[in-house]
């Protein structure tokens, strides 16, 4: 027996680490401290009216919404566009966009170019909205029940795979 | 020509700066050594293995600027720690901090350690200590010792 223990420690770290690789954990992603949390207070300037406010207070809509924070600098942020479009246009699902730390006449030329999927827009000029939300880098969208609590983040691209997979079922739980 | 060469270069080479702190200093030098010392010990989120203090990313620059700010306005570098831990999680710290989920992180070494010096007590049990001496060859030793170096054969 004594003879076997470390083939089998060493057959115990295969599996583990064979596990690890496998699973589509990303190291780049970290886990949001604020899903299960109300969302973060924040009131920002519109992005295409800059009189306008927007607050946390628009979240609770009384049904699941998202927050999308993107940029027109974002390479990820333009391939899933077409997909926040389908979400909005076939799903009906509302969406507020938030401009991360973008120039506001390329965001709203961004929107022009790709369509603008968004029920509201609103510009975070200097990043600390993102920072309250914890955003690390864009595109990060978040999913908000009817009373305003954050139920889930999405890291990177909302693309095909993960429509159904991840952001649906999160807006179904959130209902 | 070879030395004219290697002068000329190091006339005109300009020392590398590697310092991502690039930001306007705090006025006071205290608060603005508090706001360095603590920046060292918090990860840039898009490098990861880096301080925001040694760190170009953007995100790193505006967390240095919001460190900053929050010393600024008088907060102790542990209400700093905290209001970041609570936007994005334990990560952020480089350290991470010892709570019951860490436990075992932190143990682990003295874990492993206690583990080593449990098996090597028990083999050296297995194997056990070394024979005694008989009678015979205990005598010998003693007459060794006493300075009695005659060989038995008498040589």
């Amino acid at each position: 027996m004594q003879r076997f223990l470390p083939l089998v420690v060493v057959l115990a770290l295969v599996v583990l680490f064979l596990a690890m690789m496998l699973s589509d954990r990303n190291p780049k992603e970290i886990k949001s401290v604020i899903v299960g949390r109300e969302a973060p207070a924040f009131s920002l300037p519109g992005l295409k009216d800059a009189t306008a406010t927007i607050t946390d207070a628009d979240l609770k809509s009384g049904q699941p919404i998202l927050v999308n924070f993107f940029a027109s600098w974002c390479v990820p942020c333009r391939a899933e566009h077409e997909h926040l479009m389908e979400l909005a246009r076939e799903r009906h699902i509302p969406i507020i966009g938030i401009a991360y730390k973008d120039d506001p006449e390329k965001a709203r030329a961004f929107l022009e170019e790709l369509g603008d999927p968004y029920m509201v827009t609103a510009n975070d000029a200097d990043g600390r909205t993102g920072i309250d939300w914890g955003v690390s880098g864009v595109p990060e969208t978040f999913v908000i029940d009817g009373k305003g609590i954050v139920r889930y983040r999405h890291w990177g691209p909302v693309v095909d795979g993960n429509i159904e997979a991840k952001v649906m079922p999160a807006i179904e739980g959130a209902r | 020509m070879r030395a004219l060469v290697l002068v000329l270069l190091m006339l005109f080479a300009t020392p590398a700066f590697a310092v991502a702190v690039d930001e306007q200093p705090l006025a006071d030098p205290a608060q603005e050594q508090m706001a360095r010392d603590l920046m060292k010990e918090i990860r840039c989120l898009q490098c990861q293995n880096q301080s925001i203090e040694d760190s170009n990313a953007d995100l790193a620059k505006d967390l240095r600027i919001l460190v900053r700010e929050r010393i600024q306005m008088g907060d102790s570098p542990d209400n700093v720690r905290a209001y970041l831990v609570d936007r994005y999680g334990d990560w952020i710290m480089l350290e991470p901090p010892v709570k019951p989920s860490t436990w075992f992180l932190w143990g682990s070494p003295f874990l492993f350690l206690a583990l080593v010096l449990l098996a090597v007590s028990r083999r050296k049990a297995a194997i056990g200590g070394p024979t005694p001496l008989s009678d015979d060859e205990k005598a010998r030793l003693d007459a060794i010792l006493a300075g009695d170096t005659r060989r038995e054969d008498g040589q």
